[in-house]
């Protein structure tokens, strides 16, 4: 593994005309490692994702990933066709609302196997072969494979869009408020799925979410934001257990019930 | 009989030299899908509009036309089509096509090889093979512009977990010269291989979508499929009953009301002409009249 970092932001901001999205965030993601960004509502945080993830542009600064050849890249001065390649190889982005991520009206199969396809194989079996056994591993029936996510609950629909975006072995996950709409008892086992697949697999992952449980579950390090900043950051158990900020301190009481 | 209210062949030369304009570009561009001004013509979109603004473009004096419908040349739409251009253009018209120099065609390639001084002009309905799967036009035209076509196999995926095999019949698509991905229109997956390295230039031009493209003679057109489930031209396993072709396209056709069903060649000039040369029914089948009561 190596121990340069794996993404580094640099001053990232985004205005949306005069409405202020995100201001001046950095930050450094290392191989494995899983980062959380927490917030209120409106305080930035999918801009801030969505930036890092090449989604939107950035007003200011700039993003640098570290390719599998080792070298690096400011992913805004890469061409759009090794940046899209970039996105569906190594990269995966699970979708809050699981309707984005997934091609509704293919099979679970078909939805899995759509990056073996984009990435040049041609061989049903094996894409199939694959496919069902990446549904094992986030314990969908493989009985399944062939109906589509309509008919699929809330939970297993997250749980097809975390496979169809892990089939390439990316090295880094964005995820935008994953459990977000789910029943607690789902959210809880969705949970453990992402938490047992991501070391497992030694992914790193931005997950977004307004919920300190699932930053404390999920993650090493923390990023607070507010009103487009990012105000404190730090090792997760850390900033969670002796915030510095009183925003932080404020976060913490009201939503870490006892 | 040429009414002289009408430019030659119905559109004015302005309209031609723009769709000219977008002929040539998508010649340049094998299968690559060139937006033009579609006019309306004094015939329903389901007609084949976009195929009769190409024609129109592209007609001479001397040319003379085929249009076929489904591999007939008797249909109303391909008689109606005919006739529009005998009255606009003055052009002679013909069934042969061995005679042809243009021939516009709904639903399929004829038997017969095409030469260097002919054009097949395609009616197309849905020009945008992605469309089903990808209904917005920014990110379709994206995915032709980077060649992402991984969705194309998507599609064929579906067929197979759905069917066992790749169940796709018409509009089989295809990718032309290694590149662009095209839907082909809608002609039975049997003709696929005839618009690979054909001598004639091929033209598809659909009217309600606004798109022409193009198959410049002698360019590859391979249709898309997986190793393990590779593309196989379909056709009934028989024989046509009216000429004996083994190796031609059969319509199935109902003969009376009893349901009693035979098969005979899609491409009616063909088959004419087979029999003028004397080929007929093979002698083992019992002839048409045979199966009444
Ligand atoms: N497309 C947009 N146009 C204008 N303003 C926007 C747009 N997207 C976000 N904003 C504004 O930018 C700020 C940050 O929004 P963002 O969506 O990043 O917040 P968030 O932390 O993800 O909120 P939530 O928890 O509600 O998802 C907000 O004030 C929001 O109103
Ligand atoms: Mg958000």
């Amino acid at each position: 593994m190596n121990d340069e970092p794996l993404l580094i932001a640099e001053g990232l901001t985004k205005h949306y005309g005069r409405q202020l999205g995100c201001r001046d965030a950095s930050l450094e993601l290392y191989e494995g490692e899983v980062m959380a960004v927490v917030g209120e509502s409106g305080s930035g945080k999918t801009t801030l994702l969505q930036m890092l993830s090449t989604q939107i542009e950035p007003s200011a600064g700039r993003v640098l990933y570290r390719m599998r050849d080792g070298s690096v890249q400011d992913l805004w001065t890469m061409s759009e066709p090794a940046r899209r390649f970039l996105l569906r190889t190594d990269w995966g982005y699970v979708h809050q609302d699981p309707q984005l991520g997934l091609r509704m009206g293919v099979s679970a199969g078909g939805n899995v196997g759509e990056r073996l396809m984009a990435v040049g194989n041609r061989n049903y079996a094996s894409i199939r072969t694959t496919a069902a056994d990446w549904l094992g591993r986030v314990e969908i029936p493989q009985s399944r494979i062939d109906d589509t996510p309509r008919t699929y609950s809330g939970g297993m629909r997250q749980r097809l869009q975390i496979a169809r975006n892990l089939v390439t072995a990316p090295r880094l996950i964005f995820m935008d408020e994953p459990t977000g709409g789910l029943d607690v008892s789902v959210q809880a086992r969705l949970l453990d799925l992402l938490r047992r697949i991501v070391s497992e697999m030694r992914i790193a992952a931005i997950v977004v979410t307004h919920d300190l449980a699932v930053a404390r579950l999920l993650s090493d390090r923390i990023m607070v934001m507010k009103g487009g900043e990012v105000i404190e950051a730090g090792l997760t158990d850390q900033v969670l257990d002796d915030p510095n900020q009183p925003y932080t301190q404020l976060l913490v009481s009201s939503i870490l019930p006892a | 009989m040429t009414a002289p209210v009408y430019n030659f062949a119905y559109l004015d030369e302005q309209t031609k030299r723009m769709i000219r304009r977008a002929i040539l570009k998508a010649i340049a561009i094998p299968g690559y899908q060139v937006p033009f001004a579609s006019r309306e013509m004094p015939m329903p979109y389901g007609w084949g509009t976009g195929g009769v603004q190409v024609t129109a473009a592209i007609l001479g004096p001397r040319d003379v036309l085929k249009v076929i419908d489904q591999g007939s040349d008797d249909t109303t739409n391909a008689v109606s089509i005919r006739k529009f251009f005998t009255r606009t253009a003055g052009v002679r018209t013909t069934t042969a096509t061995g005679e042809a120099t243009v021939i516009q065609t709904r639903h399929r390639v004829p038997e017969a090889a095409l030469n260097e001084n002919q054009v097949l002009v395609y009616q197309v309905p849905i020009p945008e093979p992605l469309r089903f799967l990808e209904p917005r036009e920014t990110e379709t035209r994206r995915m032709h512009a980077l060649s992402e076509y991984g969705l194309m196999h998507v599609k064929l995926y579906e067929d197979i977990a759905r069917h066992g095999h790749i169940a796709t019949a018409y509009a089989y698509p295809v990718q032309v010269d290694g590149r662009y991905v095209m839907d082909p229109s809608p002609i039975p997956k049997f003709d696929n291989p005839k618009l690979s390295d054909c001598a004639a230039l091929q033209l598809f031009g659909a009217g309600r979508e606004k798109r022409i493209y193009a198959i410049p003679p002698y360019t590859r057109v391979t249709s898309r499929d997986f190793d393990d489930h590779p593309f196989e031209p379909y056709r009934h396993d028989a024989s046509c009953e009216l000429c004996a072709a083994t190796e031609s396209y059969l319509d199935e056709v109902i003969t009376d009301d009893a349901g009693n069903r035979m098969f005979v060649c899609s491409d009616t000039d063909y088959c004419e002409h087979r029999r003028a040369l004397g080929h007929g029914p093979v002698a083992a089948s019992p002839p048409a009249e045979a199966v009444h009561d």
